[in-house]
């Protein structure tokens, strides 16, 4: 399966979401990730979905994407011109003994450290996928309490605005 | 846009359609902003003016141009139904609301317009659901008006409260839930297009009871407002010119035309091609009359049904000309075994069916209306530049599959009627003039394969959904928007007794239509497959209406409680003056119950799970392949 991640431009109207989700149930898509906000535009919404599918089939999801009324634009980000992150919360467990090198982990990841108690750390972490699972590998040893991830955000590289032309057009 | 790789090909093709069309003509470019954004109707202009929300419901349809409604009122709804009352909307009560979606899709399907169901929520809604599928499965521009429970009591579980926009999100081309009065206008402003261009479908409006009571200004023509939807209706010129060179090029061509060219209303450019490439046309059971089955170039059907000639020229074709057709598993068979030695260019207003099933050489995206012209023109510049191609040897090969193997039918051995013979002379009788709506079954595969089709809009059935009791309701909406001519609903004794109770709705609203009973006492298709794959173990297929049987209901009883004429014919001898005295009452609707053999099956048949090649002309009897070595 390829990894593809399309940035979705969508109106914000009720239902919007699940119009998507449930598009890629029926279509028995793989949604990966997904994540979902305002944009700079009022009233449009910028979706990023990742989405393994192989050969032709993204052409589909991607097809069927647009048909949905809502969606207003929709583009593929390729790694090599665009930034890509996840956002991570993890809990750790970490005693006097082993707080340091958890501490110490989490900074050769640039992540940094959000609460601490006496038998725990939360390490916040941003960064590409595979940064973070390397992370996870790293912390994995200490024992990993409890994970929560947001799905991948991604933006093109360069001055040019996915939105710019989208909604000229409108 | 800049960075990144575009989503697809066939997606910038649409997004960039400004520019191709430029270059192709300048009058092009102004079409696609310009349909776009118009509103269905007379585009009266009417100052603002206070109302309250089911009155401008109620006008927002009559500006909209809307003559014919089919409905059922009930709680969430009746606000609706007191303007209802003053309107120059002729509503039609229906009895079911299954029955007022059918309705509204044959409106639909012989007018080209938009047609309209009005219900009420939670049940009244849930009816619809099925009808409102079968319009998307078909591409049948449809609004769906329904009831809701007040915006202040949804989500609480209320009483008729259910989620109908989340019900029927994956059926509907899009829909809306309306709590606000003043959005009404523009939300059916928008309804009404979506439903009627592009790709035709069913959209669903959801207005909740406190919307409807509430006050608004009304104004009209509203201001469209949908900036993610933008179809595409002119053809791509360079994709025109390389798909007419590949039409130079084959040597074994057939244009595959599908419900597309009917949507379109695409018949006459159709034929304009088909003379000009002097190819062989199939037309699949959404495209019956697409093109006249009388004409020389006609094959016939493709399809699990269909013809031996029809399936074998898509089988041996080196291209296929898909004109609004979507590859659907009945047309294929296996797919990996479809075609295989056929190039494709397909042309659809959707560019999601392209290269869905079978993957497409040259896409083509926009409507068949305006594509078919281009690529003639396309085409004849071609045929004029290198000459056109000589199809003789493939016109022998087909025309020889054509002569050895009609359609036809061996007489059942039980004495009773054969039901291909009461199906096609009731299209030798009534003529190509004639409406014939089908059920789902066997009924419906003879009514496509023995009545001749030679105009557009004159066969209705439920195709991708395969809905049973599509065919009374579908006849009466039909007849309400061709009141001029004959309509037949080609029924089967199982779908009629899904659907029957809109004999009533026919009689009072002097709605004509005429309803033939292929009564074979079973639900036939299936019990066609119990016979040939399951052992003739006739599990739950036996109905007790037919020769030899309770005869529960009697259908010549059931028309008579109705008020309708109820004829029955069990003889050959009766059957054309049954036909005609059928065809002589124009003033009530007309049931007959036309009482045949249960052993009749629907031939030529591909077996589900095999090649087309193996198309069987009778069972177990393949066609004799002479022209293969």
């Amino acid at each position: 399966m390829t990894r593809h991640t399309l940035s979705v431009l969508v109106e914000d109207k009720p239902g919007v979401l699940t119009r998507v989700a449930s598009m890629f149930a029926r279509r028995a898509f793989n949604i990966n990730s997904l994540a979902v906000g305002p944009t700079e535009v009022a009233g449009v919404s910028r979706m990023t979905v990742v989405v393994d599918a192989d050969g032709d089939l993204i052409e589909q999801v991607t097809k069927q994407l647009n048909k949905l009324v809502n969606v207003i634009k929709i583009v593929e980000l390729v790694s090599e011109n665009s930034v890509q992150r996840d956002h991570i919360l993890v809990k750790v467990r970490a005693d006097a003994a082993t707080r340091l090198q958890v501490t110490q982990a989490a900074d050769l990841f640039r992540a940094s450290v959000v609460d601490v108690s006496t038998d725990s750390l939360t390490i916040e972490a941003t960064g590409h996928p595979d940064k973070l699972t390397a992370l996870l590998n790293v912390l994995e040893p200490f024992g990993i309490r409890e994970i929560v991830q947001s799905g991948t955000l991604a933006i093109g590289r360069g001055s040019r605005s996915m939105s710019d032309r989208a909604l000229r057009a409108s | 846009m800049s960075k990144g790789k575009p989503a697809s090909p066939a997606l910038m093709a649409a997004k960039s359609h400004g520019h191709g069309a430029a270059a192709g003509s300048s009058a092009a470019a102004a079409s696609p902003s310009g349909p776009a954004t118009a509103v269905v109707g007379p585009n009266n202009v009417v100052a603002p003016v206070q109302m309250t929300g089911s009155e401008a419901l109620v006008r927002s349809l009559e500006e909209l141009g809307v003559k014919d409604v089919f409905g059922l009122p009930g709680g969430a709804i009746l606000p609706t139904y007191d303007p209802l009352m003053a309107s120059s909307l002729n509503h039609v009560l229906v009895r079911h609301e299954q029955g007022a979606g059918h309705a509204a899709q044959g409106y639909a399907m012989v007018t080209g317009e938009v047609g309209v169901c009005i219900v009420t929520s939670g049940p009244g809604a849930t009816n619809l659901v099925t009808p409102i599928m079968d319009a998307h499965m078909d591409s049948v521009p449809m609004v769906a008006i329904t009831g809701q429970v007040s915006s202040a009591v949804i989500g609480t579980d209320a009483f008729q409260e259910a989620d109908i926009v989340g019900i029927t999100m994956p059926v509907t081309k899009h829909s809306y839930l309306v709590t606000n009065a003043q959005d009404i206008p523009r939300v059916l402003a928008e309804a009404f297009h979506l439903a009627s261009t592009g790709r035709p479908g069913p959209v669903l409006v959801d207005v909740s009871k406190d919307a409807q009571q509430g006050q608004m200004t009304f104004s009209w023509p509203p201001v469209i407002d949908l900036p993610g939807y933008r179809p595409v209706f002119r053809g791509h010129s360079k994709q025109l010119r390389e798909a007419a060179r590949l039409i130079r090029e084959a040597k074994k061509p057939v244009l595959y035309v599908g419900g597309g060219v009917i949507k379109s209303h695409a018949s006459k450019e159709l034929m304009e091609l088909a003379e000009l490439t002097g190819a062989p046309v199939v037309t699949t059971l959404m495209a019956r009359g697409a093109f006249p089955d009388s004409h020389r170039l006609h094959v016939g059907m493709p399809g699990m049904h269909g013809t031996v000639s029809a399936v074998t020229a898509l089988q041996q074709s080196d291209l296929l000309i898909t004109l609004g057709a979507r590859f659907d598993d009945r047309v294929t068979g296996v797919l990996s075994s479809f075609a295989p030695h056929a190039k494709v260019i397909h042309a659809d207003i959707d560019p999601a069916e392209i290269s869905k099933n079978r993957t497409a050489d040259v896409p083509i995206v926009g409507s068949v209306k305006e594509i078919i012209p281009d690529l003639s023109a396309a085409v004849k510049a071609e045929f004029e530049a290198n000459g056109a191609p000589d199809l003789s040897d493939w016109w022998a090969f087909l025309g020889n599959l054509r002569d050895t193997y009609p359609l036809g039918w061996t007489e059942p051995e039980d004495g009773l009627m054969s039901p291909q013979r009461v199906i096609s002379r009731i299209g030798a009788l009534t003529g190509p003039e004639g409406v014939y709506v089908a059920g789902v079954g066997q009924h419906q595969m003879w009514a496509a394969q023995f009545i001749k089709y030679e105009r557009p809009h004159s066969w209705l059935n439920s195709g991708g959904a395969g809905t049973m009791g599509y065919s009374v309701p579908a006849a009466m909406g039909a007849k309400v928007g061709n009141p001029d001519r004959v309509v037949w609903a080609i029924d089967g004794d199982g779908c009629f007794q899904m659907t029957n109770q809109e004999l009533a709705t026919c009689r009072i609203n002097d709605i004509p239509i005429k309803v033939a009973i292929i009564n074979n006492s079973s639900l036939g298709m299936v019990r066609q497959w119990q016979t040939l794959f399951y052992n003739s173990r006739y599990s739950n297929t036996d109905l007790n209406t037919g020769h030899d049987s309770m005869r529960v209901p009697d259908f010549v009883k059931l028309a008579d409680a109705y008020g309708c004429v109820g004829l029955r014919c069990e003889r050959v001898e009766d059957l054309d003056a049954t036909i005609e005295k059928a065809l002589s009452i124009n003033d009530r609707p007309v049931v007959i119950d036309f009482v045949v053999s249960p052993d009749s099956m629907v031939w030529p048949m591909v077996p589900s799970g095999v090649s087309n090649d193996q198309i069987q002309v009778a069972r177990n009897m393949t066609p004799v392949w002479e022209e293969e070595d």
